[in-house]
């Protein structure tokens, strides 16, 4: 184990709490709001004109915002991995990951939310899920469980933050004024005796067994979205795996890229240390794999038959128009990103971070890749219908929406690490009590 | 059952009917309120065959058919399993189908329900002319999967769609793999009568923004006995329209039993392998009425499909 400096209690405190935005941080923000203002006005022409104004048609009648929503699920379950998995599997170092990777899991998971309702006809309806809701239809689970892993979510990040509160209470002549009321409603009852602690101790490990499945089903059921119809491309029982692989794959890269971000950001160097990218680094690695081999299952299996459905949807990605999407994707979303990490020097924190944001950008379109061209081969011939229908390129609203709602997922988390510790100031306080002795 | 027994039940039925509705019967005539006089007469022909004159006041549209509620829409017409044939070797590609209904559903051009595909199953084989509408499918994956039972499978076969419930999340179009639906991308653009109309499941009218459409068998004309609007407009009697539980098909100029015509022309469904039944047959198309080039608008090519 390599050496660790040992600093005061006082030092990882003021380290570690919250800091104010700098200068580029408010840059930052700001063009996050203004992306997001931008994609509210593009879903207010929308409600007001109606998904005519998407690029969408009867043979693409789901686009981009069913693709991002996928996208957004996926991203969401990094926050079981990290912290429920690592947790039940007793991995030391998760410390200062885990709280990361919750903050996107609960933003993630809100997106998904609420694009899910941008895609719709008839927004103002959604309570007819809940006063007319079949539960034999695969949107009901999704609702079911995405909702579920949303509560849980939360609650997760919620009571792993109480300690870390009462620290911010106590300390809030260095705080200042601006969010202590906040906190005093969030956790003032919160005193950390022994008795809080342990029911808080219990109530963590329960969630972290309980997310598991949830996690699973979440993405599994989105896959299922797609592979209850018969479509080529869709019409697969590899479905529920190759998108719960993908989704940790995604997950991981993105945690990476917020390590990185953030240790530069508040000069986090002694806390989310090299030490930590090598093994996230590793776990990068074996998900890759792991997506690949799926991968392999989902489009291989298929092409070596080649039935008269998939042939024109699987030349269409490996040849046909999809084909340079397809194999950036596949390339730069797992291929490239194996090649920088697993080699000792590609698991430093700059490459790291580049091949965290391959795998994120790469996992974005593989998504739009598992929606879009699948919906432009129907089984019967593209006929009778507008020829505008028998393409799709979003349109600008459409892309709007979309980096709207990519913008606000970075701004919830923006938001959420201005008001709370990015690493548990309480956990790594106890990890470095338990680190003193040996 | 006895018979005398039901006869002799029969015939007091019968009396007691007869007299509760002559007790019950108002004259047409008898104005309920005071009705103020147009003083313009119209002449009608009585019961007994005379020639009357009555005011016009007195006059009153009487509706062309009982309203349905939308329960009884929901539950559909006992006793019926409606069921279509289409014959591939009548269809010259008139598409005088696709216009009916588009005009009796208040579709616009970009909407078809009824879409007449050119096909060409293999290389070497034959093309043909294809009209293909909503199958109403015994198991049908668009109910299966709608998760407010927006649309929905009657005991007479139809599959319907309720505008008024549709949340618009598209699932049943990507669960069909017939292509059948269509979606209002934007406002279908109704007259304002037709949109002040409440909306009815059996005529699909009026369709509403972001709610998904689809061929609904014509139900409305089939609960008036009427045959379906792609039926009656075709001249060439492609589409053949009847019960499955009356064993007959009729395209209104002919009559087939319908289990002997499936079975003499070798019918089949459609993607049969996908176990969704369809409840529409088509013969192939063999002796065939027309050339395939007949169908062909000018400087067309055909699209296979691959």
């Amino acid at each position: 184990m390599e050496k660790k400096q040992k600093f005061s209690p006082e030092k990882i405190t003021s380290d570690l709490l919250p800091q104010q935005f700098g200068r580029r941080g408010m840059i930052w923000t700001i063009c996050l709001v203004v992306i997001c203002a931008v994609g509210l006005f593009a879903y207010i022409r929308q409600l007001q004109k109606g998904l005519v104004v998407t690029n969408m048609g009867d043979y693409v009648s789901w686009g981009i915002y069913i693709s991002n929503f996928v996208f957004f699920v996926a991203i969401s379950l990094v926050g079981s991995l990290i912290t429920a998995i690592f947790r039940l599997t007793d991995v030391h170092w998760r410390t200062p990951l885990t709280r990361i990777s919750e903050l996107i899991a609960v933003s993630a998971i809100t997106f998904a939310a609420l694009i899910i309702i941008v895609d719709m006809g008839r927004p103002e309806r959604l309570f007819y899920l809940f006063t007319h809701g079949r539960i034999q239809s695969p949107i009901m689970w999704d609702v079911i469980v995405i909702t579920t892993y949303f509560c849980i979510s939360l609650f997760l990040l919620y009571i792993t933050l109480l300690p870390d509160i009462r620290i911010m209470i106590d300390a809030r002549e260095k705080l200042g004024k601006r969010f202590s009321k906040l906190y005093r409603w969030l956790g003032s009852f919160w005193k950390g005796t022994e008795a809080q602690e342990r029911i808080r101790n219990r109530a963590i490990t329960i969630i972290c067994i309980v997310i598991i499945p949830v996690a699973f089903c979440i993405h599994t059921v989105t896959s299922w979205l797609f592979a209850t119809t018969y479509r080529p491309g869709w019409d697969s029982t590899n479905f529920g795996a190759y998108f719960v692989s993908g989704a940790f794959l995604v997950g991981a890269g993105g945690v990476v890229v917020a390590m990185y971000v953030f240790r530069k950001i508040y000069k986090l160097e002694h806390y989310i240390t090299e030490r930590h990218f090598n093994n996230m680094g590793k776990i990068l690695v074996m998900l890759s794999l792991l997506y690949l081999y799926f991968n392999v299952n989902e489009y291989l299996v298929p092409a070596f038959k080649m039935k008269k459905e998939e042939h024109e949807h699987l030349t269409g990605l490996f040849a046909g128009e999809f084909a340079p999407m397809f194999w950036f994707a596949i390339l730069v979303g797992m291929i490239i990103p194996i090649f920088i990490v697993i080699f000792k020097k590609g698991r430093k924190p700059l490459p790291m971070f580049v091949a965290g944001v391959m795998v994120v950008v790469g996992a974005w379109f593989k998504r739009y890749l598992i929606v879009t061209p699948t919906m432009l081969h129907p089984f019967l011939p593209k006929y009778d219908a507008p020829e505008k229908y028998s393409h799709y390129f979003p349109s600008w609203e459409e892309w709007a929406i979309t980096f709207g709602s990519l913008a606000g997922m970075l701004l919830i988390i923006t938001i959420l690490v201005r008001i709370f510790p990015v690493v548990s100031i309480y956990k790594t306080l106890t990890d470095h009590e338990d680190e003193l002795p040996s | 059952m006895n018979p005398k027994k039901s006869r002799r039940e029969f015939i007091a039925a019968g009396l007691l009917t007869t007299a509760a509705v002559a007790c019950n019967k108002k004259s047409p005539f008898t104005p309920e309120d005071e009705v103020a006089l147009s003083g313009e007469k119209v002449k009608l022909l009585s019961v007994n065959g005379e020639v009357i004159e009555v005011d016009k006041a007195f006059l009153k549209p009487v509706p062309h058919m009982p309203s349905v509620s939308n329960e009884e829409i929901r539950q559909g017409i006992p006793g019926k399993k409606f069921v279509m044939v289409i014959d591939l070797a009548r269809c010259k590609n008139l598409k005088k189908c696709q216009s009916a209904c588009n005009h009796a559903h208040h579709l616009h051009d970009e909407q078809n329900w009824v879409k007449v595909y050119p096909m060409q199953d293999a290389e070497k084989t034959a093309p043909y002319w294809q009209p293909s509408i909503c199958m109403h499918c015994d198991e049908p994956p668009c109910v299966k999967v709608c998760p407010v039972d927006a649309t929905f499978k009657r005991q007479d076969n139809i599959v319907l769609v309720d505008s008024d419930r549709c949340i618009g999340c598209r699932f049943c179009m990507a669960a069909c793999p017939y292509s059948t639906r269509v979606f209002n991308w934007g406002d279908p653009e109704l007259p304002a009568d037709i949109v002040a109309q409440p909306y009815n499941a059996e005529t699909s009218i009026p369709q509403k923004k972001g709610t998904v459409g689809k061929c609904d068998f014509c139900a409305d004309m089939t609960r008036m006995g009427m045959l379906p609007h792609c039926v009656s407009a075709c001249p060439n009697g492609v589409f053949m329209f009847g019960d499955m539980n009356e064993d007959s098909v009729t395209n209104g100029a002919e009559t087939f039993r319908f289990s002997d015509l499936v079975k003499d022309k070798s019918g089949y469904r459609l993607m049969e392998d996908l176990g969704t039944k369809p409840s529409v047959y088509y013969l192939p198309p063999v002796n065939r009425n027309f050339k395939f080039e007949d169908g062909l608008p000018q400087e067309e090519t055909v699209e296979k499909k691959s």
